[in-house]
């Protein structure tokens, strides 16, 4: 159930962020959604593609440095309050959130599906099955973004 | 690590000359080269400048009268004037590259060459190079001594030579892989670069057959050699040597390892105090001052290198008597001063390897922005050190921050740079950028 994110490590000045979208673009990948980190320094660029096997291979070729990580999605009820009631149950559960990604792919009035990067996405499965949220699958996810 | 041992062998007994007839030989060819070197109007000069008269050097004593020669007369006498002999007698050219103009030319003789050859096997032989060995030379053929010196001697221990050159990593390490060298020869920041290209191949030391490696040509740290021998799966030996005094093979590594033997036989050492010009006592460092004993074509007196290493006198268990010299910890002109303090580029290598358990690459540059310098030290994040997570990248910037000021006591700031974008040399690495005015360096 896990959904694969791709992590760019990017140098602070112009025209960084520019290579790897080309790239990508180039190879006719598109980018579901990204979110940028960044310091004075440095920053991470971090990218969420269907097909990240070959997204990787093409930004390593163009002499990206890439790291692999899986986040989780999660539909929330598309309402006031419905964001703090999945944090109560991370909470209540022990899951600590590294980051997440504040990216709507909204079904109006239903739920709206957020990715979160969980400390131990493993371990975050198997609570977060037992308390009754339910994950959303990479399959499932791409298929409404197409949608 | 490989489970490769080195037996000591001597190439030369020479090597193993005990200190009382070394001392005997030395002053000897002491007397023979103050003579030879007569033949060249510089040194004619420079002892009456110094007010001694060539036929009262009668022997070791007489040593620290001798005048200094330094880089800059190397240059003032370009191409040729230091030659000791008939145009007619040079065998073999040679030169140092310049950074600034022209090279300096260093001329051979045949007897210098055929000296030279068996220096080389000195050291090659103290490292374990043997016969049946293949060699992998990936030093420049050229001007530059490195290539045609190792060539030499390789040759002279009667192992078997892959003339690969500089150049093309890839290649090279095709060449590595199907060709089997036992042993690589080149620069150590140039030996880091191919484990990197072998690396990002998907090969590891299992692919290749290589044992040995014999890297000299610039200073390194023990944590390279460290890293070098995990990554290549290698022993690995440090020599030294400098065109100027002859190329590779003025001291090299026996099998223990602690220190370099310098060919005492052939070359006078002195460790100096770089400002006072006096003996500094053993295992101090100091700057290296090569006098030539044998050398015909270009005889040198005193040179200063302004490498700096300690020596050690001390009987090694090799049973060679030649003086050890330790570590090249900087240079003399290669030091920069920070804010006050002494700071060597090797130390600020020495502290990212202790961060990163292997070698990265970098860059130091220095600058005057105001009254104070400051000092940026531009490091490559590796692909293994690289993560998601911010805090990491950052934690990994602090560490590195920590560990360069706690060895070298100087605070520089410290930036991840994206792989690839320091620019790797198959020669001596550019490690220095200093942009501050040179009157305030
Ligand atoms: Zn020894």
């Amino acid at each position: 159930m896990k959904i694969r994110q791709l992590s760019l490590f990017l140098e602070n000045r112009p025209g960084q962020l520019r290579v790897p979208c080309k790239v990508l673009g180039d190879a006719g990948i598109d980018i579901l959604t990204m979110s940028l980190a960044d310091t004075q320094q440095f920053g991470i660029l971090r990218l969420i593609v269907k097909d990240w096997q070959r997204a990787k291979q093409v930004l390593e070729a163009a002499g990206q440095v890439v790291n692999v990580t899986d986040l989780l999605a999660l539909d929330v009820p598309d309402h006031a309050g419905g964001l703090a009631s999945v944090l109560e149950v991370f909470e209540r559960t022990g899951l600590g959130v590294e980051y997440m990604y504040a990216f709507g792919l909204r079904q109006r009035g239903k739920s709206a599906t957020l990715l979160f990067r969980l400390e131990d996405p493993e371990g975050a499965q198997v609570k977060l099955a037992s308390a009754g949220v339910a994950l959303v699958s990479a399959e499932e996810l791409f298929r409404r973004a197409a949608a | 690590m490989t489970d490769f041992v080195v037996e000591n062998r001597l190439f030369d007994p020479a090597e193993a000359l005990p200190r009382g007839e070394l001392a005997a030989l030395q002053a000897a060819r002491l007397v023979e080269t103050v003579a030879r070197a007569q033949a060249v109007p510089f040194y004619r000069e420079a002892f009456a400048r110094a007010g001694v008269d060539p036929a009262s050097v009668r022997g070791l004593d007489d040593l620290a009268r001798l005048p200094f020669t330094v880089k800059d007369d190397m240059r003032a006498a370009y191409p040729l004037g230091l030659l000791a002999v008939p145009r007619a007698r040079i065998a073999r050219v040679h030169g140092s590259s310049g950074t600034t103009g022209l090279p300096t030319f260093v001329a051979y003789t045949r007897r210098d060459l055929d000296t030279w050859a068996g220096l080389v096997a000195r050291f090659l032989t103290a490292g374990g190079l043997r016969p049946e060995h293949l060699v992998h030379v990936a030093f420049g053929y050229g001007l530059f001594t490195g290539g045609f010196g190792l060539h030499a001697g390789i040759e002279r221990v009667g192992a078997g030579v892959v003339p690969s050159g500089g150049g093309n990593t890839p290649r090279q390490v095709l060449l590595l892989r199907d060709l089997a060298a036992d042993a690589l020869i080149c620069t150590p920041s140039y030996a880091l670069h191919l484990a990197e290209v072998v690396r990002e191949a998907g090969l590891g030391p299992s692919d290749l057959r290589l044992r040995l490696g014999h890297f000299g040509g610039e200073p390194w740290t023990e944590e390279l050699r460290q890293a070098l021998e995990r990554e290549l799966g290698i022993l690995a030996f440090n020599n030294y040597g400098l065109s100027e005094v002859i190329g590779p093979g003025v001291s090299g590594e026996c099998a223990a390892r602690r220190g370099m033997h310098v060919a005492e036989d052939h070359f006078l050492v002195e460790c100096l105090h770089p400002e006072t010009l006096r003996p500094v006592p053993d295992g101090e460092v100091g700057e290296l001052c090569f006098t030539s004993l044998t050398k015909e074509a270009m005889p040198v007196i005193r040179y200063r290198t302004r490498d700096l290493a300690a020596l050690d006198r001390s009987p090694c268990p090799c049973g060679r008597t030649g003086a050890r010299m330790g570590r090249v910890v900087g240079r003399s002109d290669d030091m920069l001063i920070i804010r006050g303090v002494n700071v060597f580029p090797s130390q600020v290598e020495e502290a990212l390897l202790r961060v990163e358990g292997t070698a990265p690459h970098y860059l130091i540059e220095v600058s005057r922005p105001g009254a104070l310098d400051e000092a940026t030290v531009k490091v490559e994040v590796r692909p293994a050190d690289f993560s998601d997570e911010m805090r990491r990248l950052v934690a990994l910037r602090d560490r590195i921050d920590r560990e360069i000021q706690a060895v070298t006591g100087v605070r520089m700031t410290v930036e991840l740079v994206a792989p690839g974008s320091i620019e790797r040399s198959a020669g001596k690495a550019t490690r220095v950028v200093d942009r501050r005015p040179p009157g305030a360096r």
